[in-house]
């Protein structure tokens, strides 16, 4: 059935069919039950399926990730919470040495059918320890699967195909997206984890994004059309796996490469997909690749300093318009 | 203390089993056919002896980086286990882990884990999907006393009792967290005392005497098992041998180990078993023979066995079939 929902709604109703389905899968995290979840995701679902499949757990990110880890190698399908990235590095050991190492340590024995769903990014004046963006740390370590929804339909979509798949899988929810509306098919057929999506067809430059950033990009193209500017725009939806196939053959179209990253510059997401398409496509540039990242600095509270510290669809269409004046 | 001649046997056996595996061990390891990080268990094998017994092949077990006399007493082919020390593909994880890493999902071994700490909440989760999914199961946890300053040991033994969860927490108080004595690393060195204010049932046992771990754990396991949540035990121990083969040991005197020594756990028990009026019966001699037999077996079979081949290195970073 198709209508427009929002990116809460459309991770709840996927949380809610998951444990409909399979009595394995339970959702554990800090205040995902008698609080409804710290942004209500999971609001209703302890009192459909009562507090030992809605588990609210105390403050231990290590203790609790590592219960998932456990719970997961022993046959159950857990789905753990973590309220931000910022606090999953307090589950850091648990996430890299267990969960991603197991299945190669043991010889391909234990495998770790974890999902872990962080809320991830900047833009609500919360500062440094609650603002980051994670993902592309976490898209560095083999073992894990990293996926970053932005649109209703993957927020959904994602979660069964995490559930279903036998690795450790990482969801990272941008915090803004949860109240944003969107269309929602409940018969879609998902498209699988490690597929790039174009989201807007142009061939004057390729832009690379993801989660919130997709529609930054997405508003951009929308300005720089009105100047001639035909942008195309890629949801990457996994960063690891990333999809080399459809950023290459985007390039291979388009010849000039801008990339929205939510990250950190130095030693970004961002500088992984330059590096890759360096190997794989750089006779296909027309100009040197170019991209718009946060800022250097811890994210400061002040709302101007904050928003001048992350990606914004001005800074991106600013940045397509050097890019297009490159040789 | 009521106990059959098989079961002194066994004891005895297992108990010889990872003294002869270990002293083999370290030879190999001066020659330079087991590389890496070797933590040896010598002095401490009363304590995975006692508690193994106890316990029934469906039960789990999470170890740490010295962990090989776990594993073998929970009924780890020594040949697989010796493989994997040498790094071999027939080893029990395929000689992808090593010396601290030996797992063995038939034997229900999750695992021996060389991040201090990082077992303990894999153990409650393994306990939680046993509680969950309706098995009579338990878990057992084994850590040393280094654990105790982890975070992750107040947050799993917390979760356990919230939960009420089937797991045995085994503390191996060998006095060092590495080289650094227990008083010099805790604020409150008494680890029972700790687990205790979890609300956690815990215990002191002497852990250079088989036969006295044995009792601690069948009662505490017959606890677990009533559903009346988890226990723990503080096994205090001690390891004859360094770290590990790179530890010059400057942080203990020789005198001092030579007092434990005379707590050994194979004296102990031959002492009490004497007292008992078994140790004839065991058949020492025999047993002897029998794990030596063992041990040339596995060394042989480790020496055949091959490396895995170069183009499998990246086999198993994920599972081969995903569901489409």
């Amino acid at each position: 059935m198709k209508k427009e929902i929002t990116y809460r709604e459309a991770v709840r109703i996927a949380i809610d069919t998951a444990m409909e389905k399979d009595e394995r899968v339970f959702l554990a995290g800090e205040d995902v039950g008698r609080y409804g979840g710290s942004y209500a995701v999971s609001m209703g679902l302890l009192e459909k399926y009562g507090s030992e499949r809605i588990v609210d757990t105390p403050l231990c990110e290590s203790g609790f990730t590592g219960m998932g880890i456990g719970a997961a190698m022993n046959g159950m399908r857990p789905i753990v919470e973590i309220m931000t990235c910022n606090f999953s590095l307090l589950a850091l050991d648990q996430i890299v040495n267990n969960a991603a190492h197991l299945l190669h340590m043991s010889g391909g024995q234990f495998n770790v059918p974890l999902v872990i769903r962080m809320a991830t990014g900047a833009g609500k004046q919360l500062a440094a320890q609650h603002s980051h963006s994670f993902e592309g740390w976490y898209a560095h370590i083999p073992g894990i699967k990293v996926l970053t929804p932005a649109t209703v339909q993957d927020a959904h979509d994602m979660v069964g195909l995490a559930l279903d798949d036998p690795d450790p899988v990482l969801i990272f929810e941008n915090a803004l997206l949860y109240n944003r509306k969107g269309p929602f098919d409940s018969a879609a057929k998902p498209l699988p984890i490690g597929k790039a999506k174009v989201m807007r067809e142009g061939n004057n430059l390729s832009i690379f994004a993801y989660g919130i950033n997709l529609f930054k990009a997405l508003d951009a193209a929308e300005e720089l059309a009105k100047e001639g500017i035909e942008a195309e725009v890629v949801d990457l939806r996994s960063l690891r796996p990333l999809d080399d196939e459809t950023i290459v053959a985007s390039v291979a179209k388009t010849h000039r490469v801008l990339i929205v990253d939510e990250g950190w510059r130095s030693g970004s997401i961002s500088a992984e997909i330059m590096a890759r398409i360096n190997e794989k496509a750089f006779y296909e540039l027309d100009a040197p690749m170019a991209r718009v990242c946060t800022e250097e600095v811890p994210i400061p509270y002040p709302r101007h300093l904050e928003e001048a510290a992350i990606p914004s669809a001005e800074k991106v269409a600013a940045a397509v318009r050097t890019l297009m004046k490159e040789a | 203390m009521s106990l059959t001649i098989k079961e002194a046997k066994k004891l005895y056996r297992d108990m010889l089993l990872i003294r002869r595996f270990e002293e083999k061990a370290a030879e190999l390891y001066t020659e330079e056919k087991i590389r890496g990080f070797l933590h040896l268990y010598i002095g401490e094998e009363a304590v995975a002896t006692g508690i193994m017994a106890t316990l029934k092949p469906e039960d789990g077990v999470v170890a740490t980086y010295r962990e090989h006399g776990h594993a073998l007493v929970k009924g780890i082919e020594p040949q697989k286990v010796m493989a994997e020390l040498y790094g071999k593909i027939d080893g029990c994880s395929r000689g992808r882990g090593g010396s601290m890493h030996l797992f063995d999902k038939e034997k229900n071994f999750y695992g021996g884990y060389a991040i201090v700490g990082g077992g303990l909440p894999l153990a409650v989760g393994i306990a939680l999907a046993d509680k969950r999914l309706g098995r009579e199961r338990v878990t057992v946890c084994f850590f040393g006393d280094g654990a105790v300053a982890e975070g992750e040991f107040h947050e799993s033994l917390n979760l356990a009792a919230l939960w009420n969860l089937p797991v045995l927490f085994v503390c191996e108080n060998n006095l060092y967290g590495m080289g650094t004595r227990l008083e010099l690393a805790e604020s409150e060195p008494d680890i029972a005392k700790k687990a205790e204010s979890y609300r956690i049932e815990s215990h002191r046992v002497d852990g250079m005497d088989v036969l006295k771990v044995h009792e601690a754990a069948r009662k505490a396991l017959s606890h677990v098992r009533s559903g009346k949540g988890p226990v723990f035990l503080e096994c205090q121990t001690y390891r004859f041998r360094a770290h590990s083969m790179f530890d010059a040991e400057l942080y203990r005197s020789k005198e001092e180990v030579e007092e434990w020594k005379k707590k050994d756990p194979l004296l102990v028990f031959r002492k009490r078993s004497e007292e008992l009026e078994i140790w004839e019966k065991i058949g020492a001699d025999a047993i002897e023979k029998e794990v030596e037999k063992i041990i040339a077996d596995a060394v042989d079979f480790a020496e055949k066995s091959g490396w895995e081949p170069v183009d499998e290195l990246t086999k198993y970073v994920y599972s081969e079939e995903v569901p489409s």
